[in-house]
């Protein structure tokens, strides 16, 4: 066990401190969630790939720099640190750009890898349909083949970016007859495809987070299958894609969070009731304790270990205590939380958060099943 | 960054859990409650001679020269079994406070402590000293005391494993208590753990409504969530035990940050399981309270978490 961070980890790290310390816009850009912010956001993006940050654990040849997991781990750390702004395209970066990079055709990487690392394409998921969420495998959008095409119909909802994004990723029914998982296969969609409609769906906030996307005989290339025809759910589910277990949410983000924490609670904390001491030293906590998981479980995976349905655990973990933090920063605001502001933003997006990326009770049901053992029900 | 044990302190762990299944099983245990001293000097000697008593005593002196790192997976199997012998007071307070004061005093009894010939215990708080009645040297802050010097009161402890004893003076400096608070968070990991299973097992045995109980969500969430504590306090504990091994200077945040961690995932894990068991888990005939007493025990003792949130600085 070292602790300690290598000479070239404590440079890479100062590297990107710097870097980000000269380019950070000052003012906070507007919501990625508008069209004018997610235009700014997309440039935004831009600069961080000209300069090689926009994707540092990716092979070179794709926009990254090779970095390893810790390194990103370190960047990630900085970056939130950094009051940088949100990444409009995580969904490709942290999502698809690992799916790519393990089932993707030299062909399909070369395409889409650079594009998504420099956010001129920026992805949404299609995942969810109106009768589908935590039941995904009941999904009936279907694809169906006509020579080198598929003829793509049905609904997909809930897709985050969606109003906006350039591509949609997500699973379909190929395979007539079939039930359940078997016969589903993940696909590329563009979004200005004919046959497809946007419908942007305001979110908490008042915001186009979301839209819905209806496709209606849409015809996109056979090439644009992603791994093997019939296989989508193994593919969108494999946990050998172990990055996107920790990448979704780093710790860097939760622990920029905390750190604000900290600052607003000392800045009132002779007016604030002892209790309130006690909730800020947990969310401290809280963040540590997930840094330390995380490179605990990243450690665990260099070392060639099988990394599986523990990343449902982080997944409880980080959303509920990002839920957690949130109130405990409106609590110390007192009755100043009314005022909209970014704690205000921040609470209601962590509301989100043990819903999407599969719901914490699903999630439960997984750790309870597969490392307790527990019988399905 | 290398955060993972190597595979010979893993395999010292398992050697570790294998003898303690053998020699300390829930039956032992139970006989050790009612036992005149609840003290195994065969039990001890066991571990002795497995090298765990001096893991941490200097090779010089007949130990392994370990440290914390070392210790830390060796604790969470005490926990894990139960053991009610004073492991923690003598292998990761004693010896490291023996290591420091040096000369002819730790010439003297390191060497019997790693034979598993002298056991030591340390006055913790300033209220009460665990396990003086089999002590060879209590170890205070003005220096080290022999048992026969004291007058032993006994107080009465939750854990009926645990045997007390009134205590009027200083407790120990930080740094022995770092390491006291950090080798409880790594026992009550090792309790935590193993309730869980005993939950999980008991969930999957138990029918009702003609289905296993574990097969029910709620029940389910219970035992979910009782892991999720302990997988998140595990990396906590184990990051305090290498700030106490290296010297870091933020061992007492580290620490502080374990300890409560841990005590609330072992509070937490324990309410779980005795919830999935339901109400045999509360009868005294069923083995569960073994460890939920010895949670609420270590996980008041050596700081609360309460205690150790206020001690992390904003």
């Amino acid at each position: 066990m070292d602790l300690s961070f290598t000479p070239a980890q404590d440079a890479f790290r100062s590297e990107a401190r710097a870097w980000l310390s000269a380019n950070v816009p000052r003012e906070p850009l507007p919501s990625f969630d508008t069209a004018e912010g997610f235009e700014a956001h997309r440039e935004w993006e831009r600069r961080l790939a000209d300069a090689g940050w926009a994707v540092v654990n990716w092979p070179e040849e794709y926009g990254g720099r090779g970095a390893g997991l810790i390194e990103w781990l370190i960047f990630e750390e900085e970056y939130w640190g950094s009051g940088a702004p949100g990444r409009v395209n995580q969904n490709g970066i942290f999502l698809l750009g690992p799916v790519l990079l393990e089932f993707g055709t030299p062909e399909q990487k070369a395409r889409y890898l650079p594009k998504i690392a420099r956010s001129d394409e920026v992805w949404c998921q299609g995942w969810s349909e109106p009768n589908s969420g935590s039941d995904l495998a009941s999904l009936t959008s279907r694809a169906t083949l006509d020579g080198d095409e598929w003829v793509l119909s049905g609904q997909k909802t809930w897709c985050s970016r969606g109003a906006f994004a350039d591509w949609m990723f997500g699973i379909f029914r190929t395979e007539p007859g079939s039930e359940r998982h078997r016969g589903l296969s993940y696909l590329l969609v563009p979004l200005d495809a004919p046959g497809v409609t946007v419908r942007p769906i305001a979110q908490l906030d008042g915001e186009a987070g979301f839209a819905e996307v209806f496709l209606d005989d849409v015809q996109v290339p056979v090439a644009n299958t992603l791994g093997g025809r019939g296989e989508g759910w193994k593919i969108a589910m494999s946990t050998t894609g172990f990055e996107r277990g920790v990448v979704l949410r780093s710790p860097g983000r939760f622990m920029a969070t905390a750190a604000r924490l900290v600052k607003l609670y000392r800045s009132r904390a002779a007016a604030l009731p002892a209790s309130l001491r006690d909730e800020v030293s947990r969310a401290v906590t809280d963040t540590e304790a997930y840094r330390l998981h995380t490179y605990w479980t990243v450690s665990h995976f260099l070392a060639g270990g099988e990394v599986g349905a523990e990343t449902s655990l982080n997944k409880i973990f980080w959303s509920e205590m990002d839920q957690r933090m949130h109130r405990t920063a409106l609590s110390v605001l007192g009755e100043e939380a009314e005022l909209a502001g970014p704690w205000t933003d921040g609470f209601l997006f962590s509301l989100a958060g043990p819903i999407y990326a599969g719901t914490n009770e699903i999630q439960r049901n997984i750790v309870a099943e597969r490392v307790l053992g527990l019988p399905r029900g | 960054m290398r955060f993972t044990f190597t595979d010979e302190q893993r395999a010292f762990q398992r050697a570790v859990r294998d003898f303690l299944a053998k020699e300390c099983p829930p039956e032992h245990v139970r006989a050790m409650t009612t036992d005149p001293t609840g003290r195994s000097p065969k039990l001890w000697k066991g571990l002795a001679g497995l090298g765990v008593v001096g893991l941490t005593v200097p090779e010089e002196f007949g130990g392994l020269g370990g440290e914390e790192i070392d210790l830390v997976l060796l604790l969470e199997e005490a926990g894990r079994a139960a053991l009610p012998e004073p492991l923690l007071e003598t292998a990761a307070v004693g010896v490291p406070m023996l290591r420091a004061i040096g000369g002819d005093l730790a010439r003297e009894w390191l060497p019997r402590v790693a034979a598993g010939d002298a056991i030591l215990t340390v006055a913790m708080s300033g209220v009460t000293l665990a396990d003086a009645h089999v002590a060879d040297l209590i170890l205070t802050p003005n220096g080290p005391v022999l048992p026969s010097d004291l007058h032993l009161e006994r107080l009465p402890s939750i854990d009926a494993t645990r045997r007390l004893f009134a205590f009027d003076g200083a407790g120990i400096d930080d740094a022995a208590f770092d390491r006291g608070a950090l080798a409880a968070a790594a026992v009550l990991c090792g309790i935590a753990a193993r309730v869980i299973e005993l939950g999980a097992t008991y969930a999957k045995e138990r029918h009702q409504f003609g289905k296993p109980i574990g097969s029910f969500q709620a029940v389910k969430h219970l035992l979910a969530d009782a892991l999720l504590g302990l997988e998140f306090a595990r990396p906590l504990v184990y990051r305090a035990a290498w700030s106490v091994a290296t010297g870091d200077e933020q061992r007492s945040r580290y620490v502080s940050m374990a300890k409560s961690y841990a005590s609330d995932a072992a509070m937490n894990a324990c309410r779980a399981s005795l919830q999935v068991h339901g109400a045999i888990g509360y009868t005294h005939e069923h083995d569960l309270h073994l460890w939920l007493n010895k949670a609420t025990a270590l996980a008041h003792a050596w700081g609360t978490a309460a205690w150790h949130r206020e001690r992390i600085a904003l």
